[in-house]
């Protein structure tokens, strides 16, 4: 596309643009010739460029328009029908011009008659109302150019609009007279027709000539927007990518010079400083003067709002006034076009549900006619845009139903709330009040998506509202995005950077003076000037882990960054703080964008890399936090439940007790039938041990320490251990408490009936070897049963990382008369595989470090020599999903680990070619 | 990558990799992708991101997102504290930094060596492998950066 028409493409929707805001305001002041007269001027500047570049499709339907508005000048009355006649041909102009820029300067195909027709048709019915005494060779002139290919022969004029005054005069006294040459044949050039014009009306020809004299010394002159004033000679067009390249460049030279100034800060009387200070202030004026250039006013972020308002009005019947202050508020031009469709939106639901109909107006005694005001102010560092409407406010009680309706908070949280809380579900995703879904909005798409896209370019944006009197939605959002100044902080042993904008102060906190952190149930709280605010820790935000931060916390000390998102006040808990710095915000890569706590990062003056948090994501991190206390610490059980599954190390429920020592001894709850306390009395004694009669039949009794003292009195506590109709008893001297915690045997043992030790609530605790024990009261405990001489042939590995179950599970498999390979991982496993040692089966946990069962099974199923071996998945995890897991992995059976007779009954099951998974 | 499927076709394109190891396996990055090889210095670590973010860092004024291959490729930890090289790769005008253990010489192969990867090999491997070349004694095999970018994208919703 060469640099004319692009040239052209920019400045006429620029005044397509202003044609909009002019129009709407001429309508309602149709007597203003002023604005008239502008809207005229722009489009005809249009039309006349369309011809000098050849775009005849263009250049006829700005001439029907054109038209049109000539004769509202010439006194016709304006109606809404024509004006909005004309916007609709501006649209269509629009819609062109964007298919010109795709296409790279070539007019799209198609035909504009539809609209041409009914603007001539208007033309001529104004012209039929148009004060009679106009001049009698109007409607002659008309009828002439009443068709289409006639007005593609607007050539003539082209040059005149150069001269915009001349021609204008000339056009008002003699519109017919410029308009007849276009009669002639297309080929005809400009001498020609003003001969043939000029019988017509010789006076206004000498002008139109004289123009075109003036056209034919500068035919180069095509731009008659920097003739129009000498203003405009002063300032220069630049294309966007020009000022951004700027703008990267300053943001380097920002970050290099922090980098001297952090090298100069560590060498006392450096010779650097003095010429160092003056750098700095030079990049701190480019850094403003660039800026500077970015800056455009928010005006031109509303500058359709005028016509979206005016359409809703008439759409929803609701005449609506839009009224805008602060227009010339300067604003970076990124931060600009991010904002426009948030504002939009928020004008349409403004005029949807905000304003109430005018019926409903007058009966609350207010005007008929609503207002939107839509203003805008520099505060701070900050820009706030407000969109005040007049009408109804929110109805709560239409929030709350929709809120119970959606599920998005209980009756009782409700009630707690108040109004302002309410009111924010609004904010809440796929939340319209709207009864009826209009084509203005109610479609889903609410002030959720605007909220999102305010706070993506870190804006916050709150609410207020009246019943009755109206409500106002206020956006903050940032004067740039580029460089921002903010505190640098240490949490968790990493520094990140937390802009300034929403860091209102810092709190220091110590143990024992004032202020300090106290705690509501493990919420943590600050009083802070006779307020209660809640508090966070960063590093728990950044997912350490609880328990670290749980010690930490205790301490207390630390620095609170008190930061405000929205209406939203909170302290996040950082361990220390440094300095403020000027940071230039690089977007994070596309791997990182998912995390919602940062929203980027920079370089600082020491060259490390620092990531920038996010207010935002802060916010929402802890209210999602505590509104969902109770749900996350119950996924977070379930995670830790599969975590430390995964490691191998789920937590059990014990059984602690004493027997024989003082230590703590523990054996798996789940093991354990039953306890039992049983009167010394009733101990008996026979062949040489002690039986009681317990359920008709006798127990025998098992001594966990053969110099365990029998009691001579009172009662005995013991542990009934049942399977297959047998029961022993199992004397123990105290039973002490039953926990859960992870059994990590973290020291083996070798003596008889220890497995070994492990912490249990905080004690070393002898984990006991039932396997010991129980055949201590019936030799044949685990050898009766499935005693089958051909499992004895059956050779069986136990894949296990735990030692625990590894112990507990030999000795089980082994009694029903397998010969079992126990062994500690998938690698060892497959060493020993390797090897060359034949397994008729394999029995494999799951929860494995480093390879898991899954895994495990699936690269045995890939070899052909295990393609057919019967391989048993045994897992703390039972789930359908974890069934189907192991179904799809390959393994023949899935078994609970506690479950030993499903155990064994599986295998069984596996080795008579019962093959499938159970459950 | 276009690159290899056009090069299975003729069989004389000659294409210079750049080798590295990776938890003992030999690797090649085509030479064309690789736009330099750096220590990783002073990386900061990134919380909450993906396992095999090793974290950000800065090179010569851009920042790298440096990936730790050895995570990525479920492989065991580095344990014995040696040196590592990363490699500077750039994809969608974003740079990254792959941390390897080593990095080796460059290689000239030619197609008629490669091989299409062989159907039993891990599948998270395959993800991200292009393909397979016989050397005198080892194997190298080619990874696809498009696709190892493509699988990371998707790796984090699985993780989760």
């Amino acid at each position: 596309m060469d640099d004319l028409l692009s040239e052209f493409l920019t400045e006429t929707n620029e005044s397509l643009d202003v044609v909009d805001v002019e129009l709407v305001k001429f309508e309602q002041e149709p007597n203003n010739a002023k604005i008239l007269d502008n809207v005229f001027r722009l489009v005809h500047t249009i039309k006349g460029t369309c011809g000098f570049l050849g775009l005849p499709r263009l250049e006829a339907l700005a001439h029907a328009a054109e038209t049109l508005m000539g004769k509202f000048r010439d006194g016709a009355p304006v109606t809404q029908e024509a004006v909005s006649l004309i916007l609709t041909s501006i649209d269509r102009i629009k819609e062109i011009l964007a298919d010109l820029e795709t296409a790279g300067g070539a007019e799209p195909e198609g035909s504009d008659d539809d609209l041409i027709s009914e603007l001539e048709r208007l033309s001529l019915s104004a012209e039929t109302k148009a004060a009679p005494g106009a001049q009698a060779e109007e409607p002659a002139a008309d009828t002439t150019t009443g068709d289409i290919v006639e007005q593609s022969l607007e050539r003539p004029l082209r040059p005149g609009e150069v001269s915009l005054d001349d021609l204008e005069r000339a056009f008002r006294e003699a519109e017919c007279e410029v308009e007849l040459p276009v009669a002639a044949t297309e080929e005809e050039l400009d001498h020609e027709v003003e001969a043939e014009a000029a019988p017509v009306a010789a006076a206004p020809l000498a002008e139109t000539a004289k123009v075109k004299a003036k056209v034919k010394e500068e035919p180069a002159a095509k731009e008659p927007t920097e003739k129009k004033a000498s203003v405009s000679s002063q300032s220069i067009r630049v294309a966007v990518d020009t000022l951004e390249d700027l703008m990267t460049m300053v943001s380097e030279l920002v970050l290099t010079r922090n980098q001297l100034l952090e090298i100069v800060r560590r060498h006392e009387d450096s010779e650097f400083k003095v010429p160092l200070q003056r750098l700095s202030n030079v990049t701190a004026e480019l850094q403003e003067g660039v800026m500077k250039t970015r800056m455009q006013p928010i005006g031109n972020a509303w500058q359709k709002l005028p016509r979206i308002v005016r359409d809703l009005s008439q759409e929803l019947e609701k005449p609506i006034e839009l009224e805008m202050l602060g227009a010339d508020t300067e604003l970076d031009r990124q931060v600009l076009e991010l904002i426009k469709d948030p504002l939009t939106h928020m004008i349409r639901n403004s005029a949807d549900h905000g304003l109430e109909m005018p019926a409903d107006r007058r009966a609350a005694g207010k005007s008929e006619k609503g207002t939107i005001t839509l203003s805008a102010y520099h505060e701070g560092g900050h820009i706030i845009i407000e969109v005040r409407d007049d009408g109804r406010g929110i109805d709560v009680d239409r929030v709350k139903a929709k809120v119970l309706e959606r599920g998005l908070a209980s009756e009782a949280e409700l009630e707690k709330m108040t109004d302002q809380q309410i009111h924010k579900f609004i904010f809440a995703a796929g939340f319209s009040t709207a009864a009826n879904v209009t084509s203005v909005s109610g479609r889903g798409v609410g002030m959720d998506v605007v909220r999102n896209n305010v706070e993506l370019i870190g804006g916050s944006i709150d609410l207020r509202s009246v019943p009755g009197k109206g409500s106002s939605f206020i956006i903050k959002i940032p004067l740039t995005l580029a460089i921002v100044s903010a505190l640098i902080v240490e949490a968790g042993g990493d520094r990140f950077a937390i802009p300034q904008l929403s860091v209102v102060e810092l709190v220091r906190v110590q143990d024992n003076s004032e202020p300090r952190i106290e705690r509501i149930k493990d919420t943590p709280v600050l009083r802070l000037r006779n307020k209660l605010l809640p508090l966070v820790q960063m590093s728990y935000l950044l997912g350490a882990n609880p328990n670290a931060v749980d010690t930490e916390t205790k301490s207390d000390t630390g620095f609170i960054v008190v930061m405000q998102v929205g209406s939203e006040t909170f302290g996040v808990v950082v361990d220390g703080v440094f300095h403020t710095e000027e940071i230039v915000v690089k977007p994070m890569s596309t791997m990182l964008r998912n995390l919602t706590m940062f929203s980027g990062n920079t370089i600082l003056g020491d060259g490390a890399v620092i990531m920038i948090i996010d207010p935002n994501g802060v916010a929402s991190a802890m209210a999602s936090h505590a509104s969902s206390v109770v749900a996350d610490e119950e996924r977070k059980q379930q995670e830790e439940a599969i975590t430390s599954a995964l490691d191998g190390q789920s937590t059990v429920s014990m059984l602690l007790f004493r027997a024989g020592s003082a230590e703590p001894k523990a054996v798996p709850l789940s093991l354990v039938t039953r306890l039992e306390e049983f009167d010394v009395t009733k101990i008996e004694q026979s062949n040489g041990r002690d039986l009681v009669q317990y359920r008709g039949s006798l127990m025998p009794l098992v001594y966990i320490d053969p110099a365990q003292t029998r009691r001579s009195e009172g009662t005995q506590p013991m542990l009934v251990f049942s399977d297959a109709g047998r029961s022993m008893g199992l004397v123990v001297d105290e039973i002490v408490d039953i926990v859960e915690d992870r059994m990590n045997i973290e020291v083996g043992s070798d003596r008889a009936g220890v497995l070994g030790s492990a912490v249990i609530k905080d004690k070393a605790t002898e984990i006991i070897d039932l396997g010991y024990f129980l055949p201590q009261a019936f030799e044949d405990w685990f050898m009766r049963k499935e005693m089958d001489i051909a499992a004895l042939t059956k050779k069986v590995l136990l894949v296990d990382d735990s030692a625990f179950f590894r112990n507990m599970l030999t000795p089980v498999l082994k009694a029903a008369g397998y010969d079992v390979t126990a062994c500690q991982g998938a690698q060892h496993a497959f060493e020993l595989l390797e090897n060359g040692d034949v397994y008729q089966a394999i029995v494999s946990d799951i929860e494995m470090p480093e390879i898991n069962g899954f895994e495990f099974c699936e690269a045995l199923r890939r070899d052909p020599r295990f393609r057919k071996m019967p391989i048993l998945a045994l897992s703390a995890v039972v789930s359908p999903a974890s069934i189907e897991r192991g179904r799809q992995a390959g393994f023949d059976d899935y078994v609970a680990k506690f479950d030993r007779p499903g155990l064994i009954a599986s295998l069984k099951d596996l080795f008579s070619g019962e093959v499938g998974i159970a459950a | 990558m276009t690159n290899n499927d056009n090069h299975a076709s003729n069989a004389d394109e000659v294409i210079q990799y750049v080798t590295v190891v990776i938890g003992g396996q030999l690797f090649g990055l085509p030479i064309s992708q690789v736009h330099d090889v750096f220590v990783p210095e002073r990386v900061t670590r990134v919380p909450l991101a993906a396992p095999q973010v090793a974290g950000v860092l800065n090179l010569r004024g851009r920042i790298v997102t440096a990936i730790d291959m050895r995570k990525l490729l479920h492989l065991p930890e580095r344990d014995d504290g040696s040196q590592v090289m990363a490699v500077g790769i750039e994809q969608k005008g974003e740079s990254y930094g792959l941390v390897i253990d080593s990095v080796g010489e460059v290689l000239r192969l030619s197609s008629s060596s490669q091989e299409p990867n062989p159907s039993n090999l891990d599948k998270r491997w395959a993800e991200i492998s292009g393909g397979v070349h016989r050397l005198d004694g080892k194997l190298m095999i080619i990874l696809d950066v498009a696709r190892l970018f493509s699988a990371m994208v998707e790796q984090p919703k699985a993780a989760a």
